[in-house]
């Protein structure tokens, strides 16, 4: 642990505070940032530590509006071991990890929320036990006859409480599983209690009321189609402003080559918009034209997050009606994480190919888009592929002096790192946004490979725990992450932290002030791009 | 879910004192609201939610934060069309902010 020499975290207190304004109001829960560890060793336990992050119980209609009931139901108890047993039948991953889990302990020190928060119930292999438990009661001869024996627990309202609490304390960033000797994915077995427990009708405000938006309004921001066209259209002067190039920000453009899916914070917040303006700047200079739809205006799927097939479908769906009506030639998705897991490892199955593309299984929407797609391109492509493609071919310049204010890192985020791949072989995910950062900037360094590449800590708010609620929880599960920052600015002064992920983004952006960095530190890849390309505006 | 009492009535919020009736909202609700969060409002602050109010009612969403800055910039002069002076004067942020104190919904999503 800390000693007098490590340099202590700040206490909340997001950038310059002005005299008019002071911080928190009194109600809000305490936000505290652990203090920075001289080495990164296993953190000394506090036992319920974290019994008190408390993320709210979405409301009737949130759960009503996308078919989950309203509320608890009568009889849950056996609904959800009901429900598990239909789980643990369709998804023999799930079994096997119920079993195989020799408690060897690989994992305990690995999960960022035990290492930022000292709670055990936060280790991967307790956090897994929440359910195993139960498993042991209902689905194991042993647990039936002899629950006490093998610590097998009953279904009650007690455990029901733990698991919604310390499931959502886990990211489902899937670092655990890399350490893991029998590979046991701690994210899919969180995603299964959140299964559970949205079936029964006790699901998470932040991730319902979202996926609601979405169904409603078309992106979980609620960002209505004139909205949209405005904020484009403010995009497009600025940036004729800034470079003399006529950069279009199309929506809804009929015909167009490219389909971008974007998440729709990269429309909303800051600094999200800056990537949103590269993208924009890439397909100008290259000549590509690309549009973006106002039907599938999110690339996000938080369907993925509660594991739920049925919405991470029907989200998915909309790309693909979008995708469709445009007539589009290529589906390419922007810098969001999780979307990007999605997309390459789900979208084949949920609307194409696996949705009855394929011989025998007619549904004549996914065979049209199968028909309609390019297939000289990566279908879907990664918006960090089709850059780099580019550059490889000399189709893009770029000005690196323009980011020599910036010493660049790369902070690789969980469900691209372990959840996707980029390019044609293992770890292009790795190396495709390195390359691109290194071809547009002069000044890149790495930070502790304990940290990166497949060992990338989550940044503290994925998985659908990017809530204010949680704020404390977020800010303490970025402390590794921040430690290896800290290391490459104490001794390369780096100034810029890099990512391809809208919740990445938006979780520094509120943390980074909690250990003493700027929020303006965080950016996108393509934001990077934006800088330093050269626009041919003078033709 | 709660209530807030404002001149005697009161109003009903969400689990984080978001007003849940939009049309509740005026300048006696805004500046209590404005309390909880610990802002002492002034001129400048009324300008933002004035601001956010309008493009609420004209696009059911609050602007995003670019929208903000460059509309904020064009009517008060390009150093305060910046982030920094949002964040000077709603220091947890102002989409979210400022949108409980303008009485709006809170923006949901990775932002």
């Amino acid at each position: 642990m800390a000693d007098e020499t490590t340099p202590v975290a700040v206490a909340p207190a997001p950038t310059s505070s002005p005299a008019v304004a002071k911080s928190a109001a009194p109600a809000k829960p305490k936000v505290e940032a652990p203090a920075y560890r001289e080495f990164p060793t296993i953190p000394a336990l506090q036992p319920d530590a974290m019994t008190g992050s408390n993320p709210f119980v979405a409301a009737a209609a949130h759960n009503e509006a996308i078919g989950f009931p309203g509320a608890l139901l009568d009889g849950w108890e056996q609904k959800a071991v009901a429900k598990m047993g239909e789980l643990l039948g369709k998804y023999r991953s799930l079994r096997v990890y119920m079993d195989a889990c020799v408690h060897c302990g690989a994992c305990t020190d690995k999960c960022h929320y035990f290492i930022g928060t000292g709670d055990p119930k936060n280790m991967p292999v307790a956090r897994q036990d929440l359910m195993r438990s139960v498993y042991r009661r209902y689905y194991t001869l042993p647990g039936k006859l002899f629950p006490k024996l093998v610590g097998a627990r009953d279904m009650t309202k007690d455990v029901l409480d733990d698991w919604f609490r310390y499931y959502n304390q886990c990211s489902e960033c899937r670092r655990c599983s890399v350490f893991c000797p029998y590979g046991i994915d701690t994210a899919e077995v969180t995603m299964a209690a959140k299964e559970i427990m949205h079936t029964v009708g006790h699901g998470h405000k932040y991730v319902n009321e979202i996926i609601g938006k979405v169904h409603k309004i078309g992106n979980n921001l609620g960002l209505p189609g004139p909205a949209l066209e405005n904020t484009l259209e403010g995009l497009e002067e600025d940036v004729l402003e800034d470079t003399g190039a006529a950069v279009k920000y199309p929506l809804d453009m009929q015909g167009a080559e490219v389909l971008l899916v974007t998440p729709s914070a990269d429309f909303f917040a800051e600094p999200h918009v800056d990537s949103l303006i590269g993208y924009g700047k890439v397909f100008h200079a290259a000549g590509i034209s690309w549009t973006l739809s106002s039907k599938a205006s999110e690339a996000g799927n938080f369907g993925m997050f509660i594991g739920n097939y049925e919405q991470m479908q029907k989200i998915a769906m909309r790309v693909r009606e979008a995708a469709l009506e445009l007539g589009v030639k290529r589906i390419v998705v922007g810098e969001c994480g999780h979307a990007w897991r999605v997309a390459y490892a789900f979208w084949n199955t949920l609307t194409g190919i696996g949705a009855g593309a394929g011989v025998g299984k007619p549904d004549p929407f996914a065979i049209q888009l199968q028909k309609q797609l390019d297939p000289n391109y990566k279908q879907p492509s990664h918006i960090c592929e089709v850059t780099w493609d580019l550059i490889q071919a000399g189709r893009l310049k770029f000005d690196k002096a323009a980011n020599d204010h910036r010493i660049v890192t790369f902070h690789d985020s969980c469900n691209v790192a372990r959840g996707s791949r980029m390019g044609d072989y293992a770890g292009g995910q790795f190396d495709i946004p390195r390359n691109i950062i290194r071809a547009v900037a002069n000044h890149y360094v790495d930070m502790s490979e304990a940290t990166t590449r497949e060992k990338t800590f989550c940044c503290g708010g994925g998985g659908g725990l990017l809530t204010d609620e949680l704020l404390d929880l977020r800010v303490k599960g970025a402390l590794p992450r921040m430690e290896a920052l800290k290391q490459v600015a104490d001794q390369h002064g780096v100034n810029f932290m890099a990512t391809i992920c809208a919740i990445c983004k938006a979780q520094f952006t509120k943390v980074l002030p909690y250990y003493g960095f700027k929020m303006s530190m965080v950016g996108g890849v393509h934001q990077l791009v934006s800088t330093a390309i050269v626009l041919n505006n003078e033709q | 879910m709660g209530t807030i009492e404002v001149s005697g009535k009161s109003y009903e919020t969400d689990e984080e004192g978001y007003l849940v009736n939009l049309g509740d909202w005026n300048e006696e609700v805004g500046a209590y609201l404005a309390t909880t969060e610990s802002v002492e409002m002034t001129d400048q602050h009324w300008e933002v939610i004035n601001f956010l109010r309008d493009y609420y009612n004209e696009f059911q969403i609050a602007p995003a934060v670019r929208v903000l800055t460059k509309a904020i910039g064009k009517k008060l002069g390009p150093e305060k069309g910046t982030s920094q002076y949002l964040y000077d004067l709603f220091p947890y942020g102002p989409a979210k902010q400022a949108c409980k104190i303008a009485g709006l919904p809170k923006p949901t999503g990775c932002v």
